[in-house]
């Protein structure tokens, strides 16, 4: 049966905490809140979300929770105000927005300290680990529907959205909608629901915490990341996957995202102090390491295999990125190169390149990443070299240059798209039999005494 | 192996063959008698990623001894000039489209014979080689490498198929085999 009138008009009579008094005596579910301060409130019912909280394995030191009601919520709310202000104008009070409590600042004042209590962690709204809660309430899901035919630009289907009443779909057109348009819509005070709300989700997630470090690379057959083509991988691992695949068991992470300053080629090595990365590790469960377990996981990372070596390693915040990606295009890089010549050289045929500096050369998009870059010209300076004879056919050239420079094609001349080159500063027919890289001059991350 | 072939028998090493540029990231594909002209063979350079250069094999006319060029020209008709091809971003916008017969260059030669350069392969225009226009005679020096013609993106799809059409380094060998041993035959 229905309790009092429907329509906003005629008898309404509101008792102070908003619920009104159900013919039914079993059913009495509040109108406003759908029993999420009747039932939701309660120690019973934290105790059950902690205890998920803590199966899910995560190690945390505070937590932010993140509370969803349904949208409708907003409706309903919205009615209770109108009401209410109605009733205080009366008597020749006002009452604006923001002098009511809004449902979900009184279920946080109401509920943080019970988690906090039941988990042994402060709330801290800046934590990176998030606990979060959906309710739903099936029943009065068409309570919102009203909304689209007075303010229909609020509720335009977006691609990921299951539904368009979303909560700041309805917040926009509660905002706009004009009271009167309102009360004849909705019915103030609301009609009671049959069942309160129930919880569809409780779930518990880590914010990406972030390890950099430097890696050498000592295989002339190793790609940076995996090599798959049509699903068969080509080449066995990848740098990424030596190191990463360890920190991702560690830190009982989901997945990772490995980034470098900059990366060298399968069959190029990097020596020296190695070049720079940081690995995101996404929605880690562990996160808090001494730097001695950080010293002993790199420690492991290095025993298992001697293609890679990795140092520096160390905890960084997401800002600190930006320092590597710095490094990819404007720090210089120093290689040495072996190089095969056609004619018969001797000392005095080489010693010219050690004298020039800031060598600009022009660089077509090399055809071997052609497929895959867009065509351009790129201006690159050589700095510096430096020779070291070998014999009549070979000598080893040492290079400064600065970032994104293709060594390769500097030397051969990619068909005579990199100008100029070592054949044509030379006049021979020159190739490069191998390559490494000597240093990559970024001075990020902080060196760790080892 | 130090010299580019000019004809295409094996090179009898004197040291230990280095694996030249081409050797190591290009697989040669041959078209012989383009467009039914005797001997105006083209050597398509395949890259292991799918672009293709195309050179002049060694047995093409402007190749031969005695062979002057006296210019280049990419003008292939009047309203188009394979040096107007622009392309733009990662998948190469706005290119000329090239199917096998397409005109890329003519060659004018001082004893007055013109010779026209084919694409051979479907594919986007990337580029054709400037270097040869100011200097054609890189073009007979080092016709694999600096003096090659243009490059071509065929599509993901086709780049297998583009070669279907074509001949491996071994059957263009035995053309030419057999082209030799005609004309003393019939001399």
């Amino acid at each position: 049966m229905d309790n009092l009138s429907q329509n906003g008009e005629g008898k309404i009579s509101i008792i102070e905490d908003g619920s009104i008094a159900s013919k039914n005596s079993n059913l009495n579910v509040c109108n406003v809140c759908l029993g999420i301060l009747q039932d939701f409130c309660e120690k019973e019912f934290i105790k059950k979300v902690c205890q998920k909280v803590e199966a899910s394995g995560f190690e945390f030191t505070n937590l932010v929770l993140s509370i969803s009601f349904p949208p409708q919520l907003s409706v309903r709310e919205h009615a209770a105000w109108l009401l209410v202000k109605q009733e205080m104008g009366k008597q020749s009070l006002s009452l604006e927005r923001n002098d009511t409590v809004q449902l979900k600042e009184a279920y946080k004042w109401i509920t943080h300290p019970l988690f906090s209590e039941e988990l042994g962690v402060p709330i801290d709204g800046k934590s990176l680990f998030e606990v979060s809660v959906v309710f739903a309430h099936p029943e009065t899901v068409e309570d919102c529907h009203f909304l689209r035919a007075i303010c229909p630009d609020c509720f335009k289907p977006a691609k990921n959205k299951q539904s368009v009443f979303t909560r700041m779909a309805v917040m926009k057109a509660l905002n706009k909608i004009k009271e009167e348009d309102f009360r004849k819509q909705f019915p103030c005070p609301p009609n009671s629901p049959k069942a309160v709300c129930s919880v569809v989700e409780i779930e518990c997630a880590h914010g990406a915490v972030f390890v950099a470090g430097r890696y050498n690379k000592y295989s002339r057959n190793l790609p940076q990341t995996p090599w798959i083509i049509d699903g068969e991988r080509k080449l066995d691992s990848s740098v990424e996957e030596l190191i990463s695949d360890h920190l991702l068991t560690v830190f009982k992470a989901e997945s990772f995202n490995f980034s470098s300053s900059g990366r060298e080629d399968v069959d190029v090595r990097t020596l020296g102090n190695g070049r720079p990365f940081a690995i995101e590790l996404v929605n880690p469960h562990r996160v808090h390491f001494t730097s001695q377990e950080i010293k002993e996981l790199q420690q492991k990372i290095n025993n298992s295999s001697n293609k890679i070596q990795v140092r520096d390693l160390q905890l960084v915040t997401r800002e600190a990125i930006g320092h590597m990606k710095e490094g990819e295009e404007e720090k210089t890089k120093t290689y040495s190169a072996l190089i095969w010549t056609n004619k018969a050289i001797q000392r005095k045929d080489i010693e010219f390149l050690d004298d020039i500096k800031d060598l600009k050369i022009d660089q077509k998009t090399p055809l071997r990443v052609l497929h895959r870059r867009p065509l351009a010209v790129r201006t690159r300076i050589i700095h510096s070299m430096e020779t070291h004879y070998v014999d009549e056919h070979h000598f080893r050239l040492y290079l400064k240059t600065q970032a994104g420079t293709y060594i390769k094609e500097f030397v051969h001349g990619d068909f005579g798209r990199t100008k100029p080159n070592i054949c044509s500063l030379m006049d021979v027919t020159a190739d490069i039999l191998e390559l490494d890289v000597e240093s990559v001059d970024v001075d990020w991350p902080p060196a760790l005494d080892d | 192996m130090a010299t580019e072939p000019e004809t295409p028998v094996a090179a009898s090493a004197k040291e230990p063959a280095v694996p030249s540029l081409v050797d190591r990231y290009f697989t040669r594909w041959y078209k012989a008698d383009v467009k039914g002209k005797p001997c105006e063979d083209h050597c398509i350079l395949q890259h292991s990623n799918r672009i293709c250069v195309i050179t002049l094999a060694g047995s093409h006319p402007v190749l031969q001894s005695g062979k002057v060029i006296k210019s280049i020209s990419y003008q292939i008709s009047t309203n188009c000039s394979r040096l107007q091809n622009k392309v733009s971003g990662k998948f190469k916008r706005g290119a000329q489209f090239l199917t096998e017969l397409a005109p890329l260059c003519k060659i004018y030669c001082s004893d007055g014979e013109e010779y026209t350069i084919s694409s051979c392969v479907r594919g986007r225009l990337m580029e054709v080689n400037e270097n040869i226009l100011h200097k054609p005679s890189i073009l007979q020096e080092k016709p694999s490498t600096e003096g090659y013609i243009a490059v071509v993106l065929p599509k993901f799809e086709e780049s297998k198929s583009i070669t279907e059409g074509l001949l491996t380094q071994k059957q263009y060998e035995e053309v030419v085999v057999k082209r030799i041993s005609a004309t003393t035959a019939t001399s």
